[in-house]
């Protein structure tokens, strides 16, 4: 039995890595091939060069696209995070008729198609004439990325001592005196989570963006555009920076999750 | 609670459900009023017109492309689930708690990397003179089909769900009780039948949840069906990219999204039902 034990279980270990592999082949697969000299990588691989680093650095829709990017995806971390800060206080603190109304609303928007999404945006943006611009981008985020914010905040709040809040009604603190000098210093870490999470989910953020962008391309959208022009390894360029400045910011978000406990200790 | 909601409490509880209402809630309920709109002269005005209903489900094209969405979609997520559920077993069972940590970690990686790169990046791994034949041929096999079909859309669908399904059975496999398990050995019971008797029961929940993501993913995936499989024959939400990038016919296109969302409930709806089915039996 414990020798049969060994090979299963090797075989399981097998099965893990493969299906690392196939996950993260496509991934590091774009880190190589924008790399590479050739347009159309094969075996064996062609030399290394920065010819399509190159290429995005001199390309002005390139830095337009980022540039959409970076004002939409910061714009959205703090409106997603300010009402998901809300959303999480409000279900940690309160019951009330609807709730599961309340918290759905809240909480679905990432259940939906994002071709729904994007058209539904789409046509009531246009009818308030809304669409084309990169509000309309920030509004759909705003949607998308709140439920992120909600979730991580209120995973920090239910780690909340609940007397720490009776304690500080109790010295005198009002409700606005509380949540300034009690939860928000509490829940700080978990805040700046969501700032850089829902920030990475704006940035590669391309279908309902793509929708109702308009001119006001971002920079995903952007690469949708190469896709279905001509073929070319700028993607992986673009791919492998933004996944580089995507990673920093889920680790930074990480590490802050994590300090909390460290404190303690 | 009769008494009334306070200043501080409506502060905090409405911005979140003012946006949700007026950016989530009313632009689907917006498209549904749409699909009854028509269009005259590229402007889409206010009616109640069931040509467009009519137009679309009496198409043997959008019925064919309702099947192959569907097929695609269930079977992305029976694979992903039998793919992710050894996995998720060895990840859950067999592996030191902090092992454990860092699997998880890397497992959230990839919501973090653009899907669309990936996709590309699949491209040039499955084209005919791409990175997996020519590796192939040098061992005397292939070349194999593997980009412009189903197969391409699989491997496509897969890599966008294999992650999120692995971390949803692992924490559903988390919470099966230990006990039973030794129980179950106690009792003779094979470490096979364990799985399928014991294990697999206990965690239905869970692991019907993970497919049902699994599938909605699929369900309303364009990336993969268009640049992996080709786009032909169309997927549903293909069908509604094509409909609305090429013209006004947003109406069309907002029954198309309709019906999948009809589809997606009433999955869901069962998926759910059956997974609390005769729950402690």
């Amino acid at each position: 039995m414990g020798n049969e034990n060994r090979i299963i279980n090797g075989w399981l270990m097998v099965h893990i890595a493969l299906c690392l592999i196939f996950i993260f082949a496509p991934i590091a697969g774009s880190f190589v091939f924008s790399l590479n000299s050739d347009r159309f990588p094969s075996l064996p691989l062609g030399e290394f060069s920065f010819k399509w680093y190159r290429l995005i650095y001199e390309d002005p829709l390139v830095w337009a696209g980022l540039f959409n990017t970076v004002v939409v995806g910061l714009t959205v971390a703090v409106i997603a995070t300010v009402l998901g800060f809300g959303g999480a206080y409000t279900d940690f603190r309160y019951n009330f008729f609807g709730k599961s109304i309340y918290l759905a609303l809240a909480l679905l928007p990432p259940t939906i198609p994002v071709v729904i999404m994007g058209l539904a945006m789409l046509a009531f943006l246009s009818r308030i004439h809304l669409s084309g611009s990169t509000i309309s981008v920030i509004i759909a985020h705003g949607v998308m990325c709140s439920p992120f914010a909600m979730a991580i905040i209120r995973l920090r709040l239910s780690q909340m001592d609940p007397d720490l809040e009776a304690a500080a009604w109790n010295l005198g603190g009002n409700e606005w005196a509380t949540l300034r000098h009690v939860i928000i210093p509490f829940t700080k870490p978990a805040i700046f989570a969501a700032l850089f999470i829902t920030m990475a989910v704006s940035f590669d953020e391309f279908a309902v963006a793509w929708f109702v962008s308009g001119l006001n391309e971002t920079l995903p959208v952007k690469i949708l555009g190469f896709l279905q022009g001509q073929v070319s390894p700028r993607i992986n360029a673009i791919g492998s920076l933004s996944f580089l400045l995507s990673i920093t910011l889920i680790v930074l978000a990480q590490l802050l999750l994590r300090n909390p406990e460290a404190e303690k200790k | 609670m009769t008494k009334r909601p306070s200043l501080f409490s409506l502060v905090l509880a409405l911005p979140l459900l003012v946006w949700q209402l007026a950016f989530f809630l009313f632009p689907l309920i917006f498209l549904v009023a749409i699909s009854f709109w028509t269009v005259k002269m590229f402007q889409m005005q206010p009616d109640l017109n069931f040509g467009n209903w009519q137009r679309i489900l009496t198409r043997g094209i959008f019925w064919d492309a309702y099947l192959h969405t569907m097929i695609l979609a269930a079977s992305a997520s029976a694979l992903t689930s039998a793919i992710a559920f050894p996995a998720s077993y060895a990840i859950s069972f067999k592996l030191s708690e902090t092992a454990k940590r860092w699997l998880i970690f890397v497992l959230i990686i990839p919501f973090f990397t653009s899907y669309l790169v990936r996709v590309y990046s699949w491209q040039v791994f499955l084209t005919d003179a791409g990175i997996i034949n020519t590796a192939l041929g040098y061992i005397g096999l292939g070349p194999f089909a593997m980009l412009n079909n189903n197969f391409g859309t699989l491997v496509g669908m897969i890599t966008l769900c294999l992650p999120l399904v692995i971390l949803l059975q692992t924490f559903s496999l988390n919470f099966v009780n230990r006990d039973l398990i030794e129980a179950a050995h106690n009792l003779r019971c094979g470490r096979l039948r364990t799985v399928f008797a014991v294990i697999v029961p206990s965690a239905r929940v869970g692991l019907v949840i993970a497919a049902l993501f699994a599938f909605i993913l699929s369900f309303g995936d364009f990336v993969s069906p268009l640049y992996l499989g080709g786009g032909n024959p169309p997927t549903l939400s293909i069908m509604i990219t094509d409909i609305t990038k090429s013209g006004q016919q947003w109406p069309r296109a907002a029954v198309v999204a309709i019906m999948m969302i009809a589809t997606l409930m009433t999955v869901a709806l069962g998926a759910i039902t059956y997974a609390y089915k005769e729950r402690g039996k």
